[in-house]
């Protein structure tokens, strides 16, 4: 037992064994999912609406506690190891609005550093970090409210990559964008190189940018593998709702 | 994402007399109730127990949890805070003195605050039994069909629609703040309290303008689709018979009441 502990701390930055979740009203949105990711997989997440995309990424932090096993770099999440957590899944909300609850881009930016407790000099160098990551050096004083809905996702990912987490866990990160944007904030993705769990319905992004897909469906992964094998199984697409191509 | 609908929402599906009622019917029966316990005069507990009697067989008739209902009822609560200086301020015989303060507090005080509580909490007990039997869009229609002004029926209407977008919406940012609220090990996390509490006031100072920003929205779409200040409904039912005769029995108890707690 303990041996497969170490193990698993090891190989696994997400490990999910049969991870059950209903909401308050009944809903059944998880009904046993499996998964696990080896540090620095890039996977993309893709299901129908309703399918329980969001709600696993809820898990995967701790903001919803499902029953079943959920471990992050080994570790099982139990609510003393919560907020230590919070430190390594950066979790980006699809709707950028919600993840920016500050006046300024800088107050953002630098809310997860602070909440930490690290001193003034480190929370100036991690903002000055996360916004060039993103490539929006120069706009911390800046209103949220002011910036295009582009400009606004790629700071919502400077919020988290602030706190330096490994595990990067994006909601639909490219809903709404128009082309132009979703190629830059592509590019971004593909500098990162934090271990990465995307929910979209992009097919061609997902082809571009994933090496591993996992499909979703009634709260159950249905698939699980090779991007190119899976995309390429048009009958498992169409059965899901998925775009075939 | 249902956790707003839960908090929010009063009304409790069930298939009772008092749910089946109409909702004009239980509007109007609520409202008078409500002027009846107010006017009842001060200390007149028989008054007070006659009042009560329609209000226990509404509660029983509706078959609602009575737990539900006394929970909810705790409503009423805070008309205490408000009522307790009563206990000092009036004049009267000595109950007794509250010593490090030397205030006195008179039996006409204590009966002016049992008043108060009484009152409130009849007065609450019945607009629970009222909106827990009651769809929020009946009871819209049924304030309408009785006459209050259009603006006040859309105001409330508006408010019952949005109150679960906005909560939702507070909901969401909660979770995102949550999601970065994190602990690097051996190092105190949370900062000051100074600070959070400037976030929070942050935050609901943002949740209050993209409510402001939605309701611009709302308004243009509402125009873009003709609206000129008037919320239509389908035409009302008539009312039936034994609906007047309820209506005017129940009235005439409650005044019956009044003049017996008077003369």
């Amino acid at each position: 037992m303990r041996a497969t502990e170490v193990r698993a701390a090891v190989d696994g930055a997400i490990g999910i064994a049969n991870l059950r979740f209903a909401y308050p009203d009944g809903v059944q949105a998880l009904r046993g999912v499996n998964l696990t990711i080896a540090a620095g997989e890039k996977v993309a997440l893709l299901g129908p609406n309703g399918a329980g995309k969001t709600t696993l990424l809820l898990h995967l932090n701790g903001i919803l506690r499902g029953k079943g096993d959920l471990r992050i770099m080994g570790e099982r999440l139990n609510n003393g190891n919560l907020k230590h957590f919070r430190a390594q899944v950066g979790l980006v909300f699809e709707n950028p609005d919600d993840q920016l609850f500050s006046p300024t881009v800088f107050d953002d930016v630098a809310f997860g550093p602070l909440h930490m407790g690290l001193p003034k000099d480190e929370v100036l160098e991690r903002v000055r970090l996360a916004l060039a990551q993103v490539g929006m050096e120069g706009f911390g004083e800046r209103l949220p409210h002011h910036l295009s809905l582009g400009q606004k996702k790629r700071i919502a990912i400077a919020t988290v990559l602030s706190m330096s987490p490994a595990i990067l866990a994006l909601d639909e990160p490219f809903s709404s964008l128009d082309p132009s944007a979703r190629r830059e904030l592509m590019r971004l993705l593909q500098t990162l190189p934090q271990t990465m769990i995307v929910s979209t319905h992009h097919i061609p992004i997902v082809r571009h940018l994933f090496p591993r897909t996992v499909v979703m469906d009634d709260g159950r992964v249905v698939a699980d593998g090779e991007t190119e094998a899976i995309l390429a199984d048009a009958a498992l697409l169409e059965a899901h709702g998925l775009e075939v191509f | 994402m249902s956790i707003g609908v839960r908090f929010i929402e009063r009304y409790q599906a069930g298939s009772s007399l008092v749910h089946n009622t109409d909702a004009r019917l239980k509007l109007l029966l609520t409202v008078a109730y409500i002027f009846a316990a107010t006017f009842t005069p001060v200390g007149h507990w028989l008054a007070f127990g006659l009042l009560a009697a329609p209000l226990a067989a509404a509660a029983a008739a509706s078959r609602l949890p009575a737990l539900l209902i006394l929970r909810r009822s705790a409503l009423a609560l805070p008309f205490i805070v408000v009522a307790v200086p009563l206990l000092f301020t009036k004049e009267g015989d000595t109950l007794f003195t509250l010593q490090p303060f030397g205030w006195t507090a008179s039996e006409e005080g204590l009966t002016a605050v049992l008043t108060i509580l009484t009152k409130s909490w009849l007065s609450v007990v019945a607009a629970i039994i009222l909106t827990a039997t009651t769809p929020a869009l009946e009871l819209l229609r049924a304030m309408r069909a009785l006459g209050v002004p259009r603006i006040l029926v859309a105001t409330v209407s508006f408010m019952h629609r949005y109150l679960f977008v906005i909560g939702e919406e507070a909901q969401r940012l909660l979770r995102a703040r949550d999601s970065r609220s994190a602990r690097l090990e051996g190092r105190r996390c949370g900062g000051s309290v100074w600070w959070r509490a400037r976030v929070l006031g942050h935050m609901v100072g943002s949740l209050f303008l993209r409510s402001y920003e939605r309701s611009e929205r709302v308004y243009a779409a509402m125009q873009a689709r003709g609206y000129d200040g008037e919320v239509r409904f389908l035409r009302d039912s008539v009312w039936r018979l034994a609906e007047i005769v309820v209506a005017v029995v129940f009235v005439l108890y409650v005044a019956g009441v009044q003049v017996y707690a008077r003369y």
